[in-house]
């Protein structure tokens, strides 16, 4: 995984509520048994004005101009700004894997679908919670002034504004630390393989049914 | 010892280590294994060179990407075949305590297979990488879906980090009216709280009218607590639980049996346990729900209408509704029960087991499918519940009806295999989600009980099941 420390990126901004992982990365994408290459069908069905298959070639086809990704503004934004319960749906970690192979590392929102929340963190990508004025600030912000970016500082929970107001978030210190070491977290967990055992086999010992 | 609820009681057995600030590793007894979130994790272990932590905790079946018709041509999507065979091919190298492939009779839908197999067991704890996984907490099990590296993290260690969730008690009193659904009650909870109300909580189910619910009708419920934003629905155990897995496949047999249900029937909220918030809903005032828009909780019942966005004041909401009607095609103001359809699909791990054939059988026995509705496709849930249907003759009820009886999987919910709406297709769909081109591109999802559904298909548009 990618570690995370600071960054300053531009903002793109997604005024949609409910943003379901379907609309993130749409089915026909999760055919796919790799984990990487679904940034160019990020948001497939807003983003372009034909259907997209896999494999198509997507430089070639129609992108939707009405689309906020589409704008030359925005272009190689790395902050995402929406709306509440982003990330809604279905489980597929291909919403995050898609949202960083575009090149975001950074999610702000009033509030995100717990699944789609917890998967980010996987992906070195950087949910940020925030209250829904401090996002209607951003929103409005972002499309008054091209070129708008954030200065997002993990170690000291902070996203900063071009005018230089700061927000503090939160994250809990487990996903911290993974996040700024870039950590495999299986490699993490099995330090305590000891521990996963000992509990196994008393479990064993007084439901052994279910180790039928 | 203080109150605990029943989710309390599951997380607290499950828990093998505790960080400082409340992080944990949790235990996990069932890993349900599918086709399409499994290559990846597959590939990590193979990459890392680390084995499955405990092979007899995986119970693995095709199902997102199976086709539902002409089986004898095996997958004709060469994509949709190479993910179907990666996950035969993955099996068979890392192994699995049962394995249901592609044409199997135990073939079908992972969350209708998992209970129908008792390989789902009240107090387990559940993951599947699937966001439905919250059906099997229908059993009094802590089930949730995962993403993709947690399924790896799953397979290499047999544990999940985790937080401890919130606890929300809905409870629905009362008797519900006759023809009321599992569906029902989901969809008007759905309705009541949001598609975010239950985030960051795991809801417990409870009160008369679920007490009532047959286990299918708790399964549909749970499956849709997602959809409400709890990645965890959770029913307590009790006698029809305990009757359900009596005798399956994998439940525990002789003293194991006697054991088991003494734990088992321990499974339940404690008298004065606290609950952060607690929502209840009147069973009587349930009427047969329609959903209208482009999420679940845009939903209104049978003798409601199409909102007007004009009503709303909070301007990102009116921005949704008005999004929504765009999409749908729909004028406010409309009655649901003058909407025609086009498509009928009854099937998905939300309605396809047993009763729920039932259900929509009894609608469509001596009736056609109306003349301006395509196509109703009836998708069961497995191999299983396929069998089981025919041996009740309830395919002939079907075919006789105008009707499609196809072979189990997940279809037209997801719509990842042949199963798809076309653009501008209106249908009306027992599965879970009616978002944006869920079911095809520019497909327009209503989500309504089996019964609501076949009576949309012989209607030719929604109607009150009770008015036939």
């Amino acid at each position: 995984m990618k570690a995370f420390t600071t960054l300053n990126g531009l903002v793109c901004p997604l005024d949609r509520a409910n943003v379901d992982t379907d609309a993130i990365i749409p089915k026909q994408f999760l055919k796919s048994i790799k984990r990487s290459g679904f940034g160019p069908n990020l948001f497939d069905e807003w983003r372009y004005l034909d259907h997209g298959e896999p494999g198509m070639d997507n430089s070639q086809r129609p992108l939707n101009p009405d689309f906020v990704l589409n704008f030359p503004r925005y272009a190689g934004a790395q902050v995402l700004l929406a709306r509440e319960n982003f990330g809604c749906g279905s489980s597929r970690e291909h919403a995050p894997w898609a949202l960083e192979d575009q090149g975001f590392r950074v999610v702000i929102a009033p509030s995100f679908a717990d699944i789609f929340f917890n998967n980010c963190y996987k992906n070195g990508l950087l949910p940020i919670v925030q209250p829904a004025e401090v996002v209607d600030q951003l929103f409005r912000e972002c499309e008054a002034a091209e070129g708008y970016a954030l200065n997002v500082d993990l170690p000291s929970q902070t996203i900063t504004t071009p005018s230089g107001q700061s927000f503090a978030f939160d994250i809990t210190e487990h996903r911290k630390h993974c996040l700024l070491g870039g950590l495999d977290e299986i490699g993490l967990t099995l330090q305590h393989a000891e521990k996963i055992k000992a509990y196994e086999a008393q479990r064993r010992a007084a439901q052994p049914w279910l180790f039928a | 010892m203080t109150a605990q609820t029943l989710y309390d009681k599951l997380w607290h057995s499950h828990v093998v280590h505790e960080e400082a600030d409340g992080t944990v590793l949790l235990y996990i007894d069932r890993h349900l294994v599918h086709e399409v979130t499994s290559p990846q994790a597959f590939e990590g272990l193979k990459l890392a060179g680390r084995p499955l932590w405990r092979v007899d905790s995986v119970v693995s079946t095709a199902d997102h990407n199976t086709p539902t018709n002409d089986w004898d041509k095996g997958i004709q999507d060469p994509i949709s075949r190479q993910q179907v065979e990666t996950l035969d091919a993955n099996i068979k190298a890392f192994g699995a305590l049962a394995y249901f492939p592609f044409k199997d009779k135990g073939q079908g839908i992972v969350h209708v297979m998992g209970p129908e197999q008792g390989a789902t067991l009240p107090g387990m704890t559940v993951v599947c990488g699937d966001s439905h996984t919250s059906t099997h907490g229908a059993f009094g099990a802590l089930a949730h879906g995962i993403g993709t590296s947690e399924v790896e993290h799953v397979m290499a260690t047999q544990t999940l980090v985790a937080k401890k969730s919130k606890n929300m008690l809905v409870r629905v009193d009362g008797k519900l009216p006759a023809g009321i659904t599992g569906k029902d009650v989901a969809l008007a909870i759905i309705g009541k709280i949001g598609t975010a109300g239950g985030t960051g909580y795991a809801i417990e189910f409870g009160g008369e009218a679920i007490r009532a619910l047959s286990m299918e009708g708790r399964m549909s419920l749970c499956n849709m607590a997602i959809e409400g934003g709890a990645r965890s629905g959770l029913v307590a155990v009790d006698q029809k639980t305990i009757d359900y897995v009596k005798g399956r496949p994998f439940a525990p047999k002789g003293e194991q049996w006697d054991a088991a249900v003494a734990y088992w029937n321990t499974l339940h909220s404690d008298e004065g346990a606290h609950f952060d918030q607690v929502v209840v809903l009147d069973a009587a005032d349930i009427q047969p729900q329609v959903t209208w828009g482009t999420s679940p909780e845009m939903v209104t019942d049978i003798n409601g209408r199409v909102p007007d966005p004009a009503q709303e004041t909070d301007p990102v909401k009116k921005g949704s509704i008005e999004r929504a009607l765009a999409y749908m095609g729909l004028q406010a103001g409309t009655p649901m029960s003058e909407i025609p359809v086009d498509i009928v699909f009854i099937g998905s791990c939300t309605n396809s087991r047993i009763e729920d054939l039932r259900d929509a059988a009894a609608v469509a026995r001596g009736r056609q499918k109306a003349a301006n509705v395509k196509q109703v496709l009836v998708v069961p849930g497995s191999g299983l519940v396929k069998a089981q249907a025919e041996q009740e003759g309830l395919d002939k009820v079907f075919i006789e009806a105008g009707f499609e009886w196809r072979e189990p999987g997940c279809s037209m919910c997801l719509a990842m295999n042949a199963d798809r709406l076309q653009p501008g297709e209106r249908c009306a769909s027992t599965s879970n989600r009616n978002f944006e081109g869920r079911q095809g591109q520019g497909g327009r999802t209503h989500l309504v009980s089996p019964a609501m559904a076949a009576a949309a298909a012989v209607a030719g548009h929604f109607v009150d099941i009770r008015s036939l």
